[in-house]
């Protein structure tokens, strides 16, 4: 067949005209601007209330900086984040691998979702903080406790949404797979997952967020050590502006990996959304 | 145009020189205490386009998925070339009133999918694809999303998905009804140009009597809920004028005007 579709279509869905092309481009720079405004009006804020200064606990943000700068080339972070990460990587992949598998199972079957979901809700609801002691209690302080600490923090979160995207795939996607005679396997790996990955990937990065506090608590109230113990030390010794710059650089960590994994789904899992 | 009435119906449904692709028998469906269709007894001639058509609620969207596997009937049997029907099967084929196209595939990959779970090597099934993809009309586009598509052309995707796995019938559940008015009419067109070409047979379920009339070899009316066959009509209208003499033709006009006057007791 042939016909006018491809013509008037066209206009519509081929690439967009240089002049168009030009806008958006500039439109995402004006964004990527206005975000580094943003930021560095924060900065300028923190600079002013540091020079006031509003405590004598609170160091401007040149000097932070510089602490961070320092920290970075004598190569205390390293030590600290070589410490704190390994809790925080085991923890984040136990999470995942179990998070996900548990949220996909409960999501299919109601029997699964009935014996665990209650679980979950209620750990979710739990305040952490206080079990760490429980589990230092039972585990020690070693690696175990701090590993199993973040679990606790990341697991509820990534069960959760796992399930209730499995549970939400979109039926008319799951009939259409299945009256063209695609079997349970294919039905869960080509279109409930892929279909649930969006919310699925949105509890991965609470997970994440959540481990992050669960690590940073671990190592403040279970034994000081990585970034919590340079935390603490700074704290006790007095060195605020260094303190300040293990806290920023904690946030940093955790916002740039919570950033690459937000990249990784786009890339990986949901092609079309690059280019809406 | 041939009026078939309801009581002549299993006698006369069976036209003389053409084989049945799907026979329906004595197919009932209740949703819990709500019947939905009662004893329907139905032959869809091979080759031809049967409409299903009738006041919301029928019950033909539900005949249509019973007749695809993918809801069960309370009672009765349905056979496809004379085999019973128990579930979705390769010599059928679906086409959703809401296109349902993966959004995260290219417009390649979905036409491609119903031989992607048959097992179909990746260059042995694009090619297949592509040529369907074309067939459609929609050549150029295989690498767009459903998103960057506009509804006729998202629904021209499923018809084509539909059309590569090669099955026999090919079931139409109010596939123009997310499309817009122009677009719709030059569907039309498209189709049956495809069935033409095709020679499948096709069972198609819309609420639009002129879409219905202009499309089909043959109508099948329900009534209200819970659904029954009311009439069966053949249009018998020449399909090798013109679509704009065929809209303006007089036998047309009067088909779809006889079809009102059955239906509109149907309407509140």
């Amino acid at each position: 067949m042939t016909y006018p579709v491809q013509a008037n279509g066209s206009s519509r869905a081929v690439p967009p005209s240089e002049a168009s092309f030009f806008w958006r481009k500039l439109s995402e720079h004006r964004t990527a601007l206005w975000r580094l405004a943003s930021v560095g009006l924060f900065f300028l804020i923190w600079e002013i209330a540091g020079r006031i200064p509003i405590s004598f606990a609170f160091p401007t943000f040149l000097e932070t900086l510089n602490a961070f700068v320092t920290m970075t080339l004598d190569g205390s972070f390293v030590a600290a984040y070589a410490e704190t990460l390994q809790p925080l990587v085991i923890g984040i992949a136990v999470s995942a691998v179990i998070g996900i598998a548990l949220g996909i199972v409960m999501g299919l079957s109601r029997f699964a979702e009935w014996l665990v979901a209650p679980v979950f809700i209620v750990l979710q609801a739990a305040p952490m903080a206080a079990l760490i002691p429980l589990i230092t209690f039972v585990y020690g302080i070693g690696l175990v406790s701090k590993t199993l600490a973040v679990i606790m923090l990341a697991l509820p979160v990534i069960v959760l949404n796992g399930y209730k995207a499995v549970r939400n795939a979109n039926p008319s996607l799951v009939a259409m797979c299945y009256s063209f005679q695609g079997n349970l396997w294919q039905r869960i790996t080509k279109i409930i997952i892929p279909d649930a990955s969006p919310v699925i990937f949105a509890g991965l990065r609470l997970g994440l967020a959540a481990g992050f506090i669960g690590v940073i608590l671990a190592e403040l109230l279970i034994t000081p050590t990585g970034i919590g113990d340079l935390i603490t030390y700074h704290r006790s010794v007095a060195n605020y502006a260094e303190m300040y710059a293990a806290v920023v650089s904690i946030i940093l960590v955790s916002t740039l990996t919570l950033a690459a994994l937000e990249a990784f789904e786009l890339r990986v899992l949901r092609p079309e959304k690059k280019r809406s | 145009m041939r009026n078939i009435t309801a009581q002549a119906a299993s006698a006369a449904s069976r036209p003389a020189g053409s084989d049945v692709a799907v026979e329906v028998r004595g197919v009932c469906k209740m949703y819990n205490e709500v019947e939905a269709l009662r004893g329907i007894d139905l032959d869809f001639p091979s080759g031809k386009l049967t409409t299903l058509l009738g006041p919301s609620g029928c019950g033909k969207t539900t005949l249509l998925k019973i007749i695809a596997g993918l809801i069960p009937a309370t009672s009765g049997e349905i056979r496809v070339n004379g085999k019973t029907v128990t579930g979705p099967g390769p010599e059928r084929a679906f086409v959703f009133q809401d296109f349902a196209l993966m959004p995260w595939a290219t417009v390649m990959r979905n036409v491609a999918f119903g031989l992607e779970l048959k097992g179909m090597g990746k260059d042995e099934r694009q090619a297949i694809a592509a040529k369907y993809i074309a067939e459609v009309g929609l050549a150029g586009f295989e690498n767009k999303y459903p998103h960057e598509l506009s509804g006729g052309m998202r629904q021209r995707v499923g018809l084509a998905r539909a059309f590569a796995v090669n099955a026999d019938v090919l079931l139409l559940d109010e596939p123009f009804s997310a499309v817009d008015e122009q677009n719709r009419r030059k569907f039309q067109e498209d189709l049956l140009e495809l069935v033409e070409k095709e020679k499948k047979t096709f069972i198609f379920v819309t609420h639009s009597i002129e879409e219905a009339v202009y499309c089909s070899d043959r109508i099948v009316i329900l009534s209200r809920r819970p659904g029954r066959i009311a009439q069966i009509i053949e249009p018998e209208i020449d399909r090798s004028a013109t679509p704009d003499a065929i809209r303006r033709d007089q036998g047309y006009l009067d088909t779809v005007e006889e079809i009102w006057q059955g239906l509109k007791r149907y309407v509140d």
